[in-house]
């Protein structure tokens, strides 16, 4: 599977890579053209957000690309004035326990579905499943009733609770699962190893390329949430980034340049990190979508 | 491997028959396994869903204990105007959302399928939107859609003669405006998931159909779009699903008047969270989230019926 999807995500089309400039033909180049000027437009309010962040108040109707002078100063005002830097690591805590605890669970989940012959295995398998109908939107009423009795409201684990386990990722476990050959399982089960250590040492090793898909799509939905931790949260101190810019933006009114530093230090860790992983991602996001 | 485990694995099972049997053993295994998860399911997931339900029929509003109502939560929102008017938006979202950034998705997806010349970069591009916060992006996006001399889109359009036009700012283009941002934020996803179900198709299909002398129109009807068809149903109930649950980009793009203006923009979702967190009229959000949750089960079946039969 791996290999597989590692063709399909590097090489364009299979053996045409093998030609050359005599096949360049007009059509082909106003394809090309006309791509690149979608692709520019595409990247296009990315480029000028981070453009805008580095010039002044004075030089925001410049519509210059690079700025005449760029400057830091936004960035410094907006670290030293606002609370980003909390909310940042609000998020961080956020997104990567929900990860670990999919990751864990969803794997834990998965593995026993596919890996496991016992009554009640389908009926299982199709009531998580069926969780995937439900909207989120239709429980943020019992969980704020929930978090408000528990005194949830305002925490960490107020936030993340409702997205410990997804059943996306139970589904895209089971199936991966399902490829392991039993032999390795049955070879560890011969030397000895409990059910739990066989799961995590042996087969959880042979699915890496699942794992990663899935913790990428755990951080990255739990990283830019916005609806339910805008209602379970309502101290600044417990913000993540993007309630937090929302809440920022709102108090800036009309300077333009600190709203787009703003949009920038919400934006800019996971775009850098993303993008130097962005050939696993593109993997994922194939994996996820042909499986899925 | 496994010709050596096979005789072990009796005696294995031999062993196992001083307490439990080997395969009872694996069934408490798996129940363990399963056991928080479970919980977890039950109490986070199932209990809230019937309870969404329940509480649809009260008039719950945090004030004082909920009281059952029968179906007056719903008879009342088919007698509100406003909730007519956010059933039009959130159904405008889908309907023209949809099938236009699926069409975009898959003529790039298609022809970026056939480039080679700096292949990556040109994905890279059409990739990265998916990478940003819909949060931060609305903000990006309601600052292009200012007046002269702030906003960049309007500074264009003047620049070439057109007049301004008010975008987020005019009912008639508010709703519009805002979902170009949702159509740009999405497309990403929509490409690279297009071109894995392009890369799916064997290209024995292509050559045996140019050897038949079919030209490239004629091998994208007859060949490319029908095996492409469980990639475009994924993606159409996914992004439709996507477009009727719109939130982020309308409730930040609208910030000072939450749906605005005069309502022109507000979906669904921003009504529910308003009745519920502003006025507090828990019932009648939850009734609201029913008709949500059935809005989506009818979307879904539906499409999978259509794509299906055809």
């Amino acid at each position: 599977m791996a290999t597989a999807t590692d063709t399909l995500v590097d090489a364009p089309r299979s053996s045409s890579s093998e030609r050359t400039m005599r096949d360049v033909r007009p059509g082909r180049v106003i394809a090309w053209t006309l791509l690149f000027l979608g692709g520019v437009l595409m990247v296009m309010p990315i480029v000028l957000m981070l453009s805008t962040s580095l010039k002044t108040s004075d030089q925001i109707y410049d519509l210059r690309i690079i700025p005449a002078s760029p400057t830091l100063a936004n960035y410094v005002s907006v670290l030293t004035s606002s609370e980003f830097i909390r909310w940042f690591v609000n998020s961080t805590v956020v997104a990567v326990i929900s990860t670990a605890s999919n990751v864990f669970f969803g794997g834990l989940v998965g593995y026993t579905l596919a890996k496991f012959d016992f009554r009640g295995r389908y009926i299982v398998f199709l009531a998580i499943l069926s969780t995937l109908m439900i909207p989120t939107e239709m429980l943020v009423v019992p969980w704020y009733l929930m978090a408000s009795q528990f005194g949830w409201l305002d925490s960490y684990w107020g936030i993340m609770f409702p997205g410990m386990m997804e059943a996306f990722g139970v589904f895209l476990m089971k199936q991966f699962f399902e490829t392991v050959p039993d032999d390795f399982l049955e070879a560890a089960r011969v030397d000895g190893m409990n059910e739990f250590t066989i799961w995590w040492r042996v087969a959880m090793p042979l699915v890496t390329p699942a794992i990663s898909a899935m913790a990428i799509f755990t951080f990255l939905g739990n990283w830019t949430a916005f609806f339910w931790p805008l209602i379970v949260t309502t101290s600044q101190d417990l913000y993540t980034l993007p309630v937090g810019l929302s809440s920022f933006a709102v108090r800036q009114t009309v300077q333009w340049e600190m709203i787009m530093t703003g949009a920038s230090l919400a934006t800019l860790p996971t775009l850098v990190v993303f993008l130097l992983l962005q050939r696993y991602i593109v993997r994922g996001v194939m994996l996820a979508g042909l499986k899925g | 491997m496994s010709v050596a485990a096979e005789p072990r694995r009796n005696d294995h099972a031999r062993s196992g028959a001083r307490g439990l049997s080997l395969h009872a053993k694996r069934v408490v295994w798996a129940w363990s396994f399963l056991a928080v998860p479970i919980a977890f399911y039950v109490v986070v997931r199932f209990y809230p869903t019937v309870q969404a339900f329940w509480l649809s029929l009260t008039n719950w509003n945090l004030m004082r204990p909920a009281q059952f109502i029968g179906f007056e939560n719903y008879t009342r929102m088919a007698s509100d105007p406003l909730f007519w008017k956010v059933f039009e938006n959130t159904f405008l979202y889908l309907i023209i959302g949809t099938p236009v950034s699926l069409l975009l998705s898959f003529l790039i997806a298609y022809f970026l399928d056939r480039v080679h010349f700096l292949h990556g970069l040109l994905r890279a591009l059409y990739f990265l939107p998916f990478l940003t916060t819909a949060a931060a992006m609305a903000w990006v996006w309601r600052w292009l859609y200012q007046p002269v001399p702030i906003g960049v889109i309007n500074s264009v359009l003047s620049s070439i003669g057109i007049p301004q036009q008010p975008f987020i700012q005019s009912p008639s283009q508010a709703l519009y405006a805002i979902l170009a941002t949702a159509i740009w934020a999405g497309m990403g996803f929509q490409i690279i998931i297009f071109m894995a179900g392009l890369r799916a198709i064997p290209t024995t299909y292509y050559e045996a159909a140019r050897i038949d002398g079919l030209g490239e129109f004629a091998i994208l009807r007859k060949i490319t779009l029908p095996l492409l068809k469980p990639t475009t149903v994924f993606l159409v109930v996914f992004s439709s699903i996507g477009f009727l649950r719109i939130f982020d980009q309308v409730y930040n793009m609208t910030t000072n008047d939450p749906g605005g203006p005069l309502n022109s923009t507000k979906p669904l979702v921003l009504m529910i969270y308003q009745s519920a967190f502003s006025s507090y009229d828990m019932g009648y959000a939850a009734a609201q989230t029913v008709v949500l949750f059935v809005i989506l089960l009818i979307v879904s079946l539906c499409q999978l019926w259509i794509m299906r039969t055809r």
